[in-house]
């Protein structure tokens, strides 16, 4: 007999809209069966943010946004037996756990049952030079500077884990996104580990998922050409899958956004390298059989996900401090306009070498194809001599003060530039870098717990 | 008949980014459209679209059943989202680039019946 289990997700990044479970919930309300619903606001740099509350505050380091995603749909979520599954715990999984007792005490409801997946974060069990001298498989050499984070990717097997202990909530730190989705569906349906197709599909629908309403119509409209309704409601997913490994995909009744077939292939490949090749702790799963049908409106049916053997190690993120980029703006506007913003980017560059300033810079003029351009390439774009330019320029230091000395040259531009530059605007930030690399599972996996609170 | 236009006519694209490396996706809109995105939107093509920033590698990947092509592009991201210098660190603005940059032959059958691009078509016949 077919066994329906429901997944929806209330965010897809850390900052997404807070307000976007509550549809959800409202659909689930009406729902009987197995209900779960995913937070995935976890991402690289996140971490490395998170470990500095940590090392300031032992209780903190979980999600800065904790309180603006739970709060709303807590009460909700346990009166109806809708479980939720989240990375919300970043480099504080039992500090994340502990704040949502607190907001269960304070508004009243039952005290939830919590599952806390601990175990992702390599520097409770690693050295720096174990971690460092780890296979890259990615990103800059960090020999010389200091580990802020290193945490790595787990599975679902912990989440299912978890579940089985019949909790209301699962926490988690560093996770395969994805893995939000196929916790759930391991323990609903007791997949075992050589079910490789079904725990292809499970992660196929988790990553379908896994970055809210960029299957459901968001991240998708170019007016004219793909039009989507009522954007500024968009619902965000939901997943009803089978017990053979199929699903259908669609959103909350009277939200806005669309669900066909163009909006889940678009999200499909989404952060996909080799499609028949999507790597994640618990399997490899292949998309390239995949079939979407349009099966009702806002509903997509998604079936022939298949699995192969999971690789043999874990990914890894480490992160390290790297210096401070500065960034400026101006603007220069109406008749020779780009003439003016061309010489201002030029000045700029002189001043820099004037200094003595040592680090990449980049120039590159926010009207004339900035994202794809820098100033010294020829934009593809035609571009009116008239107009609306501003002159960005950012570069990288190591240390504070040089970054802060290449955003007042930009500043001085006011007295000190071409004619007429205005709005100026200038900050300095600090830089985290991060590498990727692969962890022996036998390293990681008796480090992997599961506590309850 | 076919013009060329850019193939933001007939299929549509995201971008994704791990590390340095960026992902576009390439969809035909209709079915009619993905033979010609098949044949002529090349790992080559896309590689001199994209070598200003410093791509060095392309790998096309094809998914015939969703009428897909997904670009796997190393380099591209000026070190990516944690050390670019780009206003745009993830590079998801890509797609777009590569909607406008890549101009292929193309027929009005190709095109879905209510694009904008259509118009193009009417000048050709009268």
């Amino acid at each position: 007999m077919n066994k329906k289990v429901y997944i929806g997700c209330g965010a897809g990044f850390s900052g997404d809209r807070f307000d976007a479970s509550i549809p959800i919930v409202r659909e689930f309300k009406k729902i009987d069966g197995p209900k779960y619903l995913m937070f995935e606001v976890l991402a690289e740099r996140t971490l490395a943010i998170a470990q500095q509350y940590r090392l300031k505050n032992p209780e903190e380091g979980y999600s800065p946004f904790l309180d603006s995603y739970i709060t709303p749909i807590l009460d909700d979520c346990l009166e109806n037996n809708i479980k939720i599954i989240s990375n919300i715990g970043a480099a504080n999984p039992m500090g994340a756990a502990k704040r949502i007792i607190e907001i269960s005490r304070k508004q009243n409801t039952r005290k939830p049952k919590i599952g806390v997946v601990i175990g992702d974060d390599l520097l409770d069990y690693m050295s720096n030079e174990e971690i460092l001298n780890s296979p890259t498989m990615e990103g800059l050499d960090f020999s010389n500077n200091k580990i802020t984070a290193a945490n790595v990717y787990l599975g679902a097997q912990p989440i299912a884990e978890a579940l089985s202990k019949d909790v209301d909530i699962v926490i988690v730190g560093r996770t395969v996104d994805s893995a939000l989705a196929l916790g759930p569906l391991i323990h609903e349906y007791n997949w075992k580990k050589n079910q490789l197709d079904l725990l292809g599909s499970g992660t196929i629908c988790g990553h379908l998922l896994e970055c809210g309403a960029q299957v459901t119509g968001a991240y998708f409209a170019d007016p004219g050409f793909k039009d989507v309704p009522n954007l500024a409601n968009v619902g965000f997913p939901i997943v009803e899958f089978n017990s053979d490994g199929t699903f259908i995909i669609t959103k909350p009744i009277g939200t806005g956004g669309l669900v066909n077939k163009a909006t889940v292939t678009e999200q499909l490949l989404y952060e996909t390298h080799d499609p028949s090749n999507y790597l994640v702790p618990d399997v490899t799963a292949d998309m390239t059989n995949l079939k979407l049908e349009y099966v009702g409106e806002n509903r997509v049916l998604v079936s022939g996900g298949k699995g192969k053997k999971p690789p043999e190690k874990l990914k890894a993120t480490i992160c390290c401090d790297n210096g401070f980029m500065g960034e400026a703006e101006i603007s220069y506007a109406g008749p020779n306009a780009l003439a003016r913003a061309k010489l201002a980017g030029e000045v700029i560059l002189e001043r820099i070498q004037i200094l003595g300033l040592q680090g990449q810079i980049r120039v590159e003029i926010i009207g004339a194809g900035s994202v794809h351009f820098s100033i010294d390439e020829t934009s593809s774009y035609e571009l009116p001599k008239d107009g609306d330019y501003r002159v960005r320029t950012s570069a990288i230091y190591p240390q504070k003060d040089q970054a802060q000395q290449m955003v007042d040259e930009v500043m001085s531009l006011y007295c000190c530039g071409p004619a007429a530059g205005g709005g100026g605007r200038g900050y300095v930030t600090p830089q985290s870098s991060t590498a990727s690399i692969l962890v022996e599972r036998s390293k990681v996996d008796p480090n992997i717990l599961v506590k309850m609170i | 008949m076919t013009l060329d236009l850019p193939v933001h006519a007939i299929a549509h694209a995201r971008a994704g980014d791990k590390g340095d490396v960026s992902n576009i996706s390439l969809i035909a809109y209709l079915d009619s459209g993905w033979d010609t995105i098949n044949v002529l939107a090349t790992e080559k093509k896309v590689l001199d679209i994209f070598k200003h920033l410093g791509a060095t590698k392309v790998q096309r990947y094809e998914l015939p059943k969703l009428n897909a092509l997904n670009f796997v592009i190393e380099n591209a991201l000026g070190g990516g989202v944690n050390s670019s210098l780009r206003l745009d660190r993830h590079g998801k603005t890509l797609s777009s680039h590569l909607l406008h940059e890549l101009i292929l032959p193309i027929s009005q059958e190709m095109i879905p019946s209510n694009s904008p691009y259509q118009e193009k078509f009417k000048d050709t016949k009268s």
